[in-house]
């Protein structure tokens, strides 16, 4: 009897057996490669931030950083309305050529944000074929950065709308709701979560993005500068200390945004969840 | 109806005027003088060693990141330990940072007056530096798409494997492994990608000398500014073909549940 129990036991806690040596060295190797890669450069960035009301409060970099934020901010409002339309047509409705536009919306992520920016140059620059020159312009910058940002409220909201249920728009539907009345009260609340994820993830890319960008503005101060640039202009300038703080600047508010989506996300899933 | 149709055409528009015509043109500009000009840009001493130089830290980047991406998700999964959220946040932290600043850490760390300037050989200016950069900022692709799918498929066939008798290294290898290996490929295609396409954070810390220290994405700035507009767009398809064959690779990696 005694055997019996013991020839069976219960599975152990974790999937396998545990090996404590496997695991130090597991947790050493995450801690060790993290900090090379990522921990120890941040740290750098934060301890030599110097001279930082300066570098901070100079007119040219409160250029660069309102011209950054009000950018990125329409960047996510326009990415939010087109980028929902985009996901829906891409879920609720049916072309041919459909899969491959929908590959085709990875192309941001696949691209070089440098070619990204060439080939906007091509199209709106001057001697483009649209003959608009937005070369120099805030609408340039604009485009460079809807044309990065693109796949973010996308993908975002895709996987969502695959899994709305449909029944509770076609209970809507028979209480005599119109496609509008749906759309705004049962299916909008719905994609609110992914869409705000999707909106805040375009802002964070947006605030920092410098490839695609630095081609098409030409860079101008007060004009097209967005602070990615300037904080570039700034180390080509030996001034390090003065780049570290504005990256400081940036750096707290693409954490602020990465703070915000996890929230976004916990609230939106508070129901899913099996605590 | 309407309704509909309009719709799909305002989004079919829309995707048109930012993707595919600003891509399409480059692949017309490069090859509108024939193909003899565009092969001629893409195979000088530079060029060349542009594009040699970006497949190997790729070469060196992609494996030691799909490694740390896999064990990483492993402990993120599978283990319990305080300060989970501060490794996923670190771990995303590369998503959200201007390249420029990441660029900027590693030169303040390796260069000239940097913490870490007395390493007798050379970082910053030189390979290892743009290794390194490129190694942040690809960092936590495998990680974000190994774990939901290790958090999806559970433990129960790994357990039943324990109990069958098998050591954890044989778990891993024939029942873990197999298990992910479509989020790992589809992961290591994301980071290539990423590698590859590179270029604030390896432009602040390369130096961008010619023919040294330059990558695909330094040699289509450098051509575009010194006005030889047929040498950019000739490296720029060469890169957007690249970015073309890893959107067909992720379509095929797709997870299942995302496809429309």
């Amino acid at each position: 009897m005694a055997a019996d129990a013991a020839a069976v036991r219960a599975p152990a806690p974790s999937a396998t057996r545990r090996l404590p040596v496997a695991e130090a060295l597991g947790g050493g190797f995450i801690v060790g490669y993290l900090s090379l890669v990522v921990l120890l450069p941040l740290a750098a960035l934060v301890a030599e931030a110097g001279n930082f009301r300066h570098a901070v409060t100079n007119r040219e970099a409160v250029a660069a950083l309102e011209l950054t934020l009000v950018l990125a901010l329409a960047v996510a409002l326009v990415n939010a309305v087109i980028g929902t339309a985009t996901a829906w047509v891409l879920v609720r409705d049916d072309f041919r050529g459909k899969r491959i536009v929908n590959a085709v919306i990875d192309l941001p992520f696949a691209l070089p944000t440098i070619v990204a920016g060439l080939t906007l140059l091509a199209l709106y620059g001057p001697r483009g074929w649209t003959g608009l020159n937005l070369a120099f312009t805030r609408a340039g910058v604009l485009l460079a950065l809807l044309f990065v940002t693109l796949p973010f409220v996308v993908r975002s909201v895709q996987p969502v709308l695959l899994e709305l249920d449909a029944e509770m728009e076609e209970a809507a539907a028979s209480l005599g709701a119109g496609p509008a009345g749906i759309f705004r009260r049962i299916v909008f609340p719905n994609l609110l979560p992914a869409v705000l994820s999707g909106v805040a993830l375009s802002f964070a890319r947006a605030i920092g993005e410098f490839g695609a960008v630095v081609l098409i503005s030409g860079n101008l101060p007060f004009k097209t500068e967005v602070s990615s640039v300037y904080i570039f202009g700034r180390i080509q300038s030996n001034d390090a200390a003065g780049a570290a703080s504005l990256s400081l600047v940036l750096l707290v508010i693409s954490f602020a945004t990465l703070l915000l989506i996890g929230a976004v996300r916990r609230w939106a899933t508070r129901h899913d969840r099996q605590d | 109806m309407i309704a509909r149709i309009s719709l799909r055409c305002a989004v079919l528009f829309y995707l048109a005027a930012i993707l595919l015509v600003p891509v399409g043109l480059i692949f017309w500009r490069t090859f509108e003088h024939g193909i003899g000009p565009a092969w001629d840009a893409v195979t000088t001493p530079d060029a060349r060693h542009a594009f040699w130089l970006t497949l190997k830290i790729a070469a060196i980047v992609v494996p030691l990141n799909t490694i740390f991406g896999i064990v990483c998700a492993l402990a993120i999964v599978r283990h319990k330990f305080p300060g989970k959220g501060v490794l996923n946040a670190v771990v995303d932290l590369p998503l959200a940072l201007s390249p420029v600043v990441i660029g900027l850490a590693l030169f303040l760390l390796y260069g000239r007056d940097g913490w870490l300037d007395w390493l007798p050989f050379q970082m910053l200016f030189s390979t290892p530096a743009m290794v390194l950069a490129t190694m942040f900022v690809s960092l936590p692709f495998v990680v974000r798409e190994v774990v939901p799918v290790l958090r999806e498929i559970g433990t129960d066939q790994e357990q039943a494997a324990a109990t069958l008798g098998a050591g954890p290294i044989a778990t891993f290898r024939r029942v873990t492994l197999p298990a992910i290996r479509w989020a790992v490929a589809y992961g290591v295609v994301l980071t290539t990608a990423r590698s590859i396409g590179e270029f604030g954070a390896v432009s602040v810390v390369s130096g961008r000398i010619s023919g040294k220290t330059e990558t695909l994405t330094l040699l289509v700035q450098d051509r575009y500014e010194s006005f030889d507009v047929t040498g950019a767009y000739a490296a720029s398809v060469v890169l957007a073909m690249i970015a073309v064959a890893t959107l067909v690779l992720l379509t095929i990696f797709k997870p299942k549940e995302e496809r429309a």
